[in-house]
């Protein structure tokens, strides 16, 4: 067994998580969590705009998670810890939004993976049934979970490196489909000319697409999970962010032109029997891209459960290691040093969600959680530079034009709770109230076993003004 | 067979929850609570760059 030695207590035997991961772990984590939602869910937001208010909005929205990349660069490459945005708050604002923050973070990859796995599930019974066979879904939903907790329970290593392997294919699966469609003879099999008709429902539809919008990106900030696990933070998690926000952006651009080229806004918004891309690959003809696409749509799925998985169970584990949850969760494997006890405790919750609540309740708690903690990251920027100014202390990554960045986020997380508001605004006061409630446990119960003074392990001079 | 399928995966699914509920009982009795739960926020060489120019300062 490997031991780490502190520099708070050298004599003390100490074992924490593998420092074991590069940065094509890092682009494995965030395009793996996210690609799914190119497969599949971006396509509501033709529902609510029509295909062109679904492009506005597939850009807006990446203008929005380009401003969270960048952000979370700087900030994670700084405070590299497991928990990500939990332990930036705890640095850069204080315990109550830190507490917040870490719960953001568990429901939205709590909540995503149980989507995932739902699907992955539904996906094996739907690929039968195009057999001619009649199966449940329940058992491979329940066996998908099982597999992934298994692997993430013996070592992020591994776990990471199944996820970049089954990602890159899933990836590549678009871009075949996007050479298949031959891109470079617009009439030949692609229509946009006859297919794109205006904005339906004005720009009011395409306000209320920027909430399925998000689909193309949500998950993208899950890659600050791995900085405690990542061999050189400095370097790793900004170029494995980025490039993991490329990727996407490649893959949302893509999908929307194949899918909006073949398919009529209304069928792509409300009608889709799977997901848009197999179905843009059934559009085809090809036996080889619908074949490809639906393995591509199912390892997307996988590689989404996987990530979650891997980004929950880390930020459990880093509120329990601070006591703000009971420190029994806070244990590392001696073998494995993974979060074993955080990861084992959320999978039955994954279990229960996938088998017993419906697909849209599930993903819109994962989106309005996942929208809190971007609401969160302009204000621990501003935070951060007026804290620690430049030159104050090292950063791995200094992002450009602040607070430039800062300011679209905010804003543009003020339009997306807008439009979140117009179609989920019930779901939306309600999750409020529950993270209202969570907090008064916190601040008048939980907070009493917190080491105060343990909390903040980063060795930076005092902030400016204190 | 494709009704078998269904009820092997309940069964790969059991055998490996049963794995880990036996690995997971058997760390948490052979391993000290305190060794478990000795895990330190990150360490590393960036902290340690930063910690040794910060007392190069002083």
């Amino acid at each position: 067994m490997t031991t780490t030695t502190s520099t708070a207590a050298p004599q003390a035997e100490r074992i924490g998580l593998l420092k074991v991961l590069g940065p094509s772990h890092v682009w494995a984590l965030g395009v793996g969590i996210v690609l799914v939602g190119e497969f599949m869910g971006w396509n509501y937001a033709v529902g609510k705009g029509g295909a062109l208010g679904a492009l506005v909005a597939c850009f807006v929205i990446g203008l929005l998670y380009t401003c969270v990349a960048k952000i979370d660069s700087e900030v994670t490459s700084t405070v590299a810890s497991a928990g990500g945005q939990y332990a930036q708050a705890k640095h850069t604002i204080g315990p109550l939004m830190a507490f917040n923050v870490g719960l953001f973070m568990t429901f939205t990859y709590l909540m995503l993976n149980a989507g995932d796995v739902l699907v992955a599930g539904q996906l094996v019974q739907i690929g039968a049934k195009e057999l001619g066979h009649d199966i449940p879904w329940q058992p491979f939903t329940v066996l998908f979970l099982a597999l992934l907790t298994l692997l993430n329970y013996r070592g992020v290593f591994a776990t990471l490196t199944v996820n970049f392997v089954i990602t890159a294919a899933a990836f590549a699966s678009i871009i075949i489909l996007f050479i298949g469609v031959k891109p470079w003879d617009p009439h030949a099999v692609l229509l946009h000319s006859q297919l794109l008709t205006g904005l339906p429902y004005g720009w009011i539809g395409v306000i209320a697409a920027l909430h399925f919008g998000m689909w193309f990106y949500l998950g993208i900030e899950g890659t600050c999970q791995a900085a405690e696990e990542v061999r050189s933070p400095g370097r790793a998690l900004p170029l494995g962010t980025m490039t993991a926000m490329i990727t996407l952006l490649i893959a949302a651009a893509i999908t929307w032109y194949v899918a909006c080229g073949l398919m009529p806004w209304e069928y792509i918004g409300w009608d889709a029997t799977l997901a848009p891309l197999y179905d843009s690959a059934r559009m085809t003809g090809s036996p080889t891209l619908i074949v490809l696409l639906f393995i591509g749509t199912l390892l997307s799925a996988i590689a989404s459960s996987n990530g979650c998985i891997n980004d929950g169970a880390r930020a459990w584990f880093a509120m329990g290691r601070d006591r703000y949850l009971p420190q029994w969760f806070g244990a590392v494997h001696p073998r494995y040093r993974t979060p074993f006890r955080s990861i084992l405790f959320l999978t039955p919750i994954v279990v229960i969600f996938a088998l017993y609540i419906p697909l849209a309740q599930i993903i819109t708690f994962s989106i309005l959680s996942g929208l809190l903690n971007y609401t969160f990251m302009p204000i621990n920027m501003w935070n951060f530079r007026r804290k620690w100014p430049m030159g104050t202390i090292r950063r791995g990554f200094n992002h450009p034009f602040h607070p430039l960045p800062a300011i679209t986020l905010l804003v543009l997380c003020i339009a997306t709770f807008f439009a979140v508001y117009l179609g989920y605004g019930r779901q939306l006061l309600a999750m409020m109230a529950f993270y209202i409630v969570a907090s008064l446990w916190f601040a008048f119960y939980r907070y009493r076993y917190v080491r105060r003074g343990d909390q903040f392990t980063m060795p930076w001079p005092r902030p400016v003004n204190y | 067979m494709w009704d078998f399928l269904g009820t092997a995966a309940w069964l790969i699914s059991a055998a490996i929850f049963l794995w880990l509920a036996w690995d997971f009982f058997v760390v948490n009795k052979q391993t000290s609570e305190e060794l478990l739960l000795s895990s330190r926020e990150g360490v590393d060489e960036l902290f340690a760059e930063t910690d040794s120019s910060k007392k190069g300062r002083k």
